[in-house]
Parts: structure tokens; C-alpha cells; sequence
């Protein structure tokens, strides 16, 4: 028999339905695996006891004969972002150190109502700010990919949602929750071969979410396959009235939704993305993208994103500028770690709370927020990236006369080793290159596995789509996903 | 405009984050490589477009003016650093 650790969450699902296993005995195989696995340092907190009671709430629902939850019996992984009380919380970071929520996050509440479990927080870049995962203050998660050819440089899981990729790619999980402020879901999910999903900004709720950049935050599923990521999207996303963001929509049926012929549909390829240095592997996938797409039925336009190369900048002053005011709260007086010199006030509490408490790369990002939002530069800076992310959207609009989708790569690369962008800044925002336009115009985006490089490394394309069709999105990855065959994974060294 | 020493000094005092000497020299030329990549949105020409306020379009919804959640001090303090009757506590700041 398969491995219960080897299965999917709709596997799991229907499983736990039939009989065919008992949740109980999906959550405690899982939880051997988080605990054998501590190499990768994907957990921060193992939470074996919320697994174990929401698997034995399914199996008592379906030995008392009622209708299981949609999620029934299947145990996730929830990235350190999301407040879930009880459990404590840092976005992997210091200053939150011995911050235990005293309430649940929207879309963890919405997760638990639907049946879920959860295994663990999972590790992540400090406050979602960085592209591999060497931002968190408890230590780089280690990708369980690893080069062909006996290379065993440890690499990156991607950021900053690199617990929650290198959990599912280790078979840790069969899901988790990342969120995406500039490609933090897409981004992990390509460079360990699962899938993931950017929703429409707006269709999941932000309320306790820790905030990063508000009006780019949106969380969304990362799982092995497209059906899975549609499965927990369903379940995440809804209108909340405690987030002014959130919108008042009912939630499509994704899962009954998915249909992998493209017939009919026009599938765009915005010329912008073909980035100068781009490896010819990626090239090649992206072209070998187009030939799925069209045998599946689609028909191939190239489109023009003119604003593209800004899209980078501006993100790096909105981001951090909004990063600046809302990690503002962390003050040494309402929650986490505080830093009192002896005979300090509370003006020097506050800057020693915050250079002990508070990474490099946060520092960063928020004395670039201060400066560009600092008097007699906040136009130059902020106006004039805010005027430039209305040029980038209008772009896509335009687009979207002449097609439905666009394809693109995830990445401009397969994962690169730990520390090899590490000593600059510039090149580790490079990454993002592909992932933060979608962002910026608030669209739905999704990253599916599309092959291996000639390392052995996993490499993801990404599906763009208009405002809310989620839809559109899921089926054109279905239809790669179906056509890639993505069938690899890695051995496991941990 | 490039970020000297003072800039980041300036900045970081405005940022409440204490910084040493040596960090301030380390960091100057750092955030000076980044602003002065930023800086490249100054050739776009905007003079046409308005700033963007809202990503996807929503309108800001009202309700009834009425109290929905409150009287839960214990658990707004529980993750004080230093709370004392009732209050979250900090160093004096009045003499």
C-alpha cells in the first residue's frame, strides 16, 4: 500500500470518506514525519495535539454516520505568519519571541471549520521579507532538494514561505498555508516542484494575518498538485467584515470547477518577461509551457506589459514603505521582546527594543520605508511608485482585450544555494522579477512544476489571470500539470 | 540623492532603531545602492496618472455604530513585556 504520507489532500480526503483509512492514522504517520525530519527546520512549533483532535473529530464523525467536513482528516502545515491562539507566533522572528495569540487568525478559524488539522507553524523569512528563507531568526530552512551528481550543497526552499514549501516537498504535509506579498508563495513552490496559489487580493482575509505590506498581503494554499491547491482555496478564502480589504463575495466551487481544456481560451505571453541573462533552461520551459498550452487547446498571443522592469522598484519602495508603518507596532510595551538599558527611557526602550529584536534584512526594509516616506521625499519616492503600480495594472487591463491568461516562468532561475545572494540585497530582490507585477496589480497567480532543470531542480511556471477568476488560473495550470507529468521528488537525505 | 552617514542616522533615529557607528557606516552605502536602484521610476512619465489607492475595486463599507467586541483587558495584556495593574507598563516619562 501507498505510504499514507505519500497522498494528496484530496487523496486524503476521500480516503478518510470511504474507510479506506482512519484520519487518526494519517495524522500520527504525518506527525512521525515532522518529527524525524528536524534537518530541514521547516517546523518552528510541532502541534501534534491539534492534529490528533481534529483527526479524531472526523473519525468520530464518520463512526456517528454524519457528513464530513471538506477538510475532514486532513492534517496541514501553518506558515509562522497566521495567529492561531494558543500557539505561539513570531514570523520567525525575535521580537516576537514569547508572543502566544490570544485569537485566530480568519483564515485559520476557516481552515479549522472545514475539518483541517495542523501539524505545526512553520518557518518562514523573518516577517515574510526575503526570497529564501535566510531571513528567520531560528535559522535557514533547508530545501529537501539537493543537485544531481552528489553536490550536496544545502539550497534554498525558496521565501519567504520556505517552511511551508520544503515541508510538502519533503512530504511533511500534504498542504500548508504560505502567504504572498511579492511571489512568497509562488516563488517556494517553484523551486521545490509543488504547486501554489496567489488568490485575488482581497478573497482571503488578512485579519490576523502579521502584517508585512498591507495592500499586497494575500494568503493562499501551496499543496503537491492543482486539485489539492483548489481543495484548500476553498476553504481559506471568504468575506470577512474584520478585514476592510476583504471582498463581500460568495466563494466559487473551484474543485467542481476544474476543467483542463483550454478550448477557446487565449493565453497571452507578455514579451517584457524574456529578462536579459535568463538561463536557456528557463527558456526552454517557458516554450515547451506554450506547447502544452496550445495542444490543450488554447491559442498563443504575445502581449506587451510595457512598465514591467519598474514594476521591481516600485515594489521595493510600496513594500518597505508599508512594511515601515506596520512593524511600527513592535514597541517593547504591547507584546514580544523588550530591551531596557539600564536607566533608559522610553525613547531609547524602544530604539534598543527594536536593534535586538528586528533582523538585517527588516532593518532594511524599514529605513528604505522611513526614508522614502520621510519628509520632502515621500513624492518623489511613494507618490511617484504609487502612480507607477497604476501604470502596471493598466497594463494588464490592456492586455486583457486581447486574452484571458498569461504564461510566464516563476523564476528567473532554479534554486540557488544558501548564501549565494546573501551578500546582496539587489540580487536576492532580482528573483522576484517575474512574481511582482501580479502582485502589484492585486491578480491571481498560481506556480505548477514543469520540469527539472539539468541539475536535477525543479522549475515552476506561472499562470496569471484576470481579477477573480482563480478559475481561469486553476484550469490552465490543471492543463500543464496534466501535460508536464511532474512525477519527481526528492530522496530523502534529512 | 545619495544616503550619507547622517542620512542614516537621521533615518534610523526616525525608525526607533538604535544603531552603532560602524552599523551606520555599513549600512550607508547598502541603502544608497538601493535607493539609487529605485531611483530609476523617476524617468516614467506619470504627470497623467493618479497615484494608486485600491488594488482590486472596493468600496469602503459602513456599519452600525455599535460596540461588536471589547472587554477582554487580561487578554490584551497577556503578552505585555510588563503590565501592572491593569496597564501596560513602560519607563517613567513625566518627572
Amino acid at each position: 500500500m501507498t505510504e499514507l504520507t505519500d497522498l494528496g489532500i484530496a487523496a486524503i480526503r476521500d480516503g478518510v470518506r470511504t474507510g479506506a483509512f482512519s484520519a487518526r492514522e494519517v495524522a500520527d504517520a504525518f506527525i512521525v514525519r515532522v518529527s524525524q525530519a528536524k534537518a530541514l527546520n521547516a517546523f518552528l512549533v510541532e502541534t501534534p495535539d491539534h492534529a490528533i483532535a481534529a483527526a479524531d473529530a472526523a473519525d468520530a464523525a464518520r463512526a456517528a454516520g454524519q457528513a464530513l467536513k471538506p477538510l475532514a482528516g486532513v492534517p496541514i502545515g501553518m506558515k509562522d505568519l497566521f495567529c492561531t491562539k494558543g500557539v505561539p507566533a513570531t514570523a520567525a522572528s525575535h521580537i516576537l519571541e514569547g508572543f502566544t495569540p490570544t485569537y485566530e487568525s480568519t483564515v485559520s478559524a476557516n481552515l479549522w471549520a472545514a475539518g483541517a488539522g495542523m501539524l505545526g507553524k512553520l518557518n518562514m523569512d523573518q516577517f515574510a521579507m526575503g526570497s529564501s528563507n535566510e531571513t528567520s531568526y531560528f535559522g535557514n530552512v533547508i530545501s529537501p532538494w539537493r543537485r544531481s551528481g552528489g553536490d550536496n550543497a544545502a539550497l534554498a526552499p525558496g521565501g519567504s514561505s520556505g517552511g511551508s514549501s520544503a515541508a510538502i516537498a519533503a512530504r511533511l504535509c500534504p498542504g500548508a498555508t504560505g502567504t504572498d506579498t511579492g511571489g512568497s508563495i509562488r516563488q517556494p513552490a517553484a523551486f521545490t516542484g509543488i504547486s501554489g496559489i496567489k488568490p485575488t487580493y482581497g478573497r482571503c482575509s488578512r485579519w490576523g494575518t502579521i502584517a508585512f505590506a498591507s495592500s499586497l498581503d494575500q494568503a493562499g494554499p501551496m499543496a503537491r498538485d492543482v486539485r489539492d491547491c483548489a481543495i484548500m482555496l476553498e476553504a481559506m478564502a471568504g468575506f470577512d467584515p474584520k478585514d476592510s480589504t476583504s471582498l463581500d463575495l460568495a466563494v466559487p466551487e473551484w474543485e467542481a470547477g476544474l476543467n483542463p481544456s483550454l478550448a477557446g481560451k487565449r493565453i497571452g505571453i507578455p514579451r517584457e518577461y524574456r529578462v536579459d541573462g535568463m538561463p536557456e533552461e528557463i527558456e526552454a520551459l517557458w516554450q515547451q509551457g506554450i506547447a502544452w498550452l496550445k495542444d490543450a487547446g488554447a491559442e498563443i498571443v504575445e502581449v506587451s506589459l510595457p512598465h514591467t522592469k519598474y514594476a521591481l522598484p516600485a515594489y521595493y519602495i510600496i513594500a518597505p514603505a508599508e512594511a515601515s508603518s506596520n512593524l511600527a507596532r513592535y514597541d517593547g510595551v504591547r507584546y514580544g521582546q523588550r530591551d531596557l538599558p539600564a536607566g533608559a527611557g522610553l525613547q531609547d526602550m524602544y530604539a534598543a527594543t527594536r536593534a535586538a529584536g528586528f533582523g538585517d534584512e527588516v532593518k532594511r526594509r524599514i529605513m528604505i520605508g522611513t526614508y522614502v516616506l520621510s519628509a520632502g521625499f515621500y513624492d518623489a519616492y511613494f507618490t511617484q511608485a504609487s502612480k507607477v503600480r497604476t501604470l502596471i495594472a493598466r497594463d494588464f487591463e490592456r492586455a486583457w482585450e486581447s486574452c484571458e491568461l498569461l504564461l510566464t516562468p516563476t523564476a528567473p532561475s532554479a534554486a540557488f544555494a544558501l548564501g549565494e545572494k546573501q551578500a546582496d540585497p539587489l540580487a536576492m530582490y532580482l528573483n522576484d522579477v517575474f512574481t511582482v507585477p501580479a502582485s502589484l496589480a492585486g491578480l491571481p497567480a498560481m506556480s505548477v512544476p514543469g520540469g527539472l532543470d539539468k541539475s536535477g531542480l525543479p522549475l515552476g511556471l506561472q499562470i496569471i489571470g484576470r481579477p477573480l477568476d482563480e478559475q481561469g488560473v486553476l484550469n490552465a495550470a490543471l492543463a500543464i500539470e496534466q501535460r508536464a507529468g511532474f512525477s519527481a521528488r526528492p530522496e530523502a537525505w534529512w | 540623492m545619495s544616503i550619507d552617514i547622517a542620512t542614516v542616522k537621521k533615518v534610523a533615529s526616525l525608525a526607533r532603531i538604535a544603531i552603532t557607528e560602524e552599523q551606520a557606516e555599513r549600512l550607508a552605502p547598502e541603502l544608497a545602492n538601493i535607493v539609487g536602484w529605485i531611483e530609476q521610476l523617476g524617468e516614467v512619465d506619470t504627470s497623467s496618472v493618479q497615484p494608486m489607492t485600491a488594488v482590486i475595486p472596493n468600496h469602503l463599507r459602513l456599519r452600525d455604530d455599535v460596540v461588536t467586541d471589547g472587554g477582554v483587558r487580561d487578554q490584551v495584556l497577556a503578552n505585555a513585556p510588563v503590565a501592572e495593574h491593569g496597564f501596560f507598563a513602560v519607563p517613567k516619562v513625566i518627572e
